[in-house]
């Protein structure tokens, strides 16, 4: 029991390691770019794209995993789309009906949800194979994985493109999260082009690169380590 | 999809179809029965957002009337009807709030602008914009208070031509990086007001008691002779999207 408990933990975390650094959607897979490059103008508005997606990404592994005994592999993507598509759109209708506030905030970002390409390819590849409860967390972990990314990379645009973190944090998350707001730079006449759709493409070119250069030299450390031990 | 052998009638086509047509069935009557449960409350959250709208462009303290409930709809000259809801306090019109457009830097700019009975500003809000984040939407009054700028302004105490932003030689601030969109509300509201003007007695004339009266043909203010006006329709609360 707890020998099975243990090595499902350790399946969960390679399956997390796996959503935010290894096979990031962002940063390893390139998709979902056309709603990262739209919206992270800053770091709040990327954290709520995040989050709206991870929602989006956790329902869609469970339903895509149930369905998965009697999808022919025919007729599969429409039906992904499908289901995709209706759970956009049921989360949108009961958002604007209960939490009309947050939907005010978010509502922009949420029919761009259904042109994520990436909740389709991990439906595709990952939850129509797998178990129900994987799909799940591999939908949490891909969608922490791309929250992460929307932020960083909306903090990367808005620190110098307003001079600024989080503005406006209280509008998405509620008055109590307004300690999150930052004026980094007062007075700062903002540097226009970060803020504009260039300024993402840059900022992403920067992070892959650097990510790219981080990966190089985590290999080249556990390489000349793991030799001597092998050899000794 | 699974890894096991699939049985042979899955490969016939009308397992598909039925397949394709079932879910497409499920999906379409979920959805239906959440846009049932759904959309009286989202109609109540939208019209309950708008009046919050209109109750600060048009103060609670100035009307003992519902302004949502009170719509004159106003031929314009270029032959446009517009909606204008109106504040009354024990029966006479005490300030009107109408939609203006203003042409932003991506796209229009809608804007609610309310007005008391002797053209001053009571208040301008905006309803729904496509300004670019971090920067034309600090026309927002829950970002930054410079729409609050236009508060107690008139043609008296400034002269419709002097309506323009700091870097058209006008008083109104811009913001740094973003001048199209301050100067499209300030010609917004500066023409909403100029509308005012013209249809000042039309607006403010109308007897309270018999609203569905058609209105008398002659307007004094207006160049052009207008249709004599019928009774505004019954309807809903316009659709905000805000």
């Amino acid at each position: 029991m707890t020998q099975s408990a243990k090595a499902l933990l350790e399946d969960y975390r390679r399956l997390f390691r796996d959503g935010i650094w290894d096979n990031n959607v962002v940063m390893a897979q390139m998709l979902a770019l056309c709603p990262l490059l739209a919206v992270t103008g800053t770091a709040t508005n990327g954290l709520g794209m995040g989050l709206a997606t991870t929602f989006v990404m956790v329902a869609s592994g469970l339903l895509v995993s149930m369905f998965r005994t009697i999808i022919t592999p025919e007729v599969r993507i429409p039906v992904f789309i499908l289901l995709i598509a209706s759970l956009v759109t049921l989360v949108d209708l009961v958002m604007n009906a209960y939490l009309y506030e947050m939907h005010k905030a978010l509502g922009l970002f949420i029919p761009l949800i259904v042109t994520n390409c990436a909740i389709l390819g991990r439906a595709e590849s990952f939850a129509s194979r797998q178990p129900v409860h994987r799909a799940m967390v591999d939908g949490l972990a891909m969608g922490v994985g791309f929250t992460v990314i929307l932020v960083v990379l909306g903090a990367v645009r808005e620190i110098p493109g307003s001079g600024t973190l989080f503005a406006d944090a209280h509008l998405l998350l509620g008055e109590s999260f307004a300690w999150m707001e930052l004026t980094l730079i007062p007075d700062y006449r903002g540097f226009l082009l970060m803020i504009l759709p260039p300024g993402a493409f840059l900022a992403l070119g920067f992070i892959l690169a650097g990510k790219r250069v981080l990966d190089a030299r985590l290999a080249a450390r556990t390489a000349p380590a793991a030799a001597p031990a092998t050899s000794s | 999809m699974t890894t096991l052998a699939q049985p042979t009638y899955r490969k016939r086509v009308g397992y598909q179809a039925t397949l394709l047509g079932g879910i497409a069935l499920l999906a379409s009557a979920v959805l239906v029965i959440a846009d049932l449960q759904t959309r009286d409350t989202i109609a109540e959250r939208r019209a309950e957002d708008f009046r919050r709208t209109l109750e600060q462009v048009l103060p609670a303290q100035m009307h003992d009337n519902r302004p949502q409930e009170d719509i004159h709809t106003l031929r314009t000259d270029d032959g446009r009807s517009l909606e204008v809801y109106r504040a009354r306090q024990e029966g006479r019109v005490s300030g009107v709030a109408f939609r203006v457009q203003g042409r932003g830097y991506a796209g229009p700019i809608h804007i609610l602008m309310g007005v008391d009975a002797a053209g001053e500003v009571l208040g301008v809000r905006v309803l729904q914009h496509k300004e670019t984040p971090g920067l034309g939407d600090k026309i927002e009054v829950n970002r930054d208070p410079w729409i609050l700028s236009f508060d107690g302004l008139s043609f008296s105490a400034l002269p419709a031509p002097r309506w323009a932003v700091q870097k058209d030689g006008g008083p109104f601030d811009q913001f740094t990086g973003a001048t199209i969109t301050p100067r499209a509300v300030v010609n917004a509201v500066r023409d909403g007001l100029t509308l005012f003007h013209a249809h000042q007695s039309e607006l403010l004339q109308r007897a309270p008691d018999a609203p569905d009266e058609p209105m008398p043909t002659a307007i004094q203010d207006s160049a052009s002779p207008e249709p004599p006006m019928t009774s505004p329709p019954a309807r809903n609360l316009p659709e905000i999207h805000p």
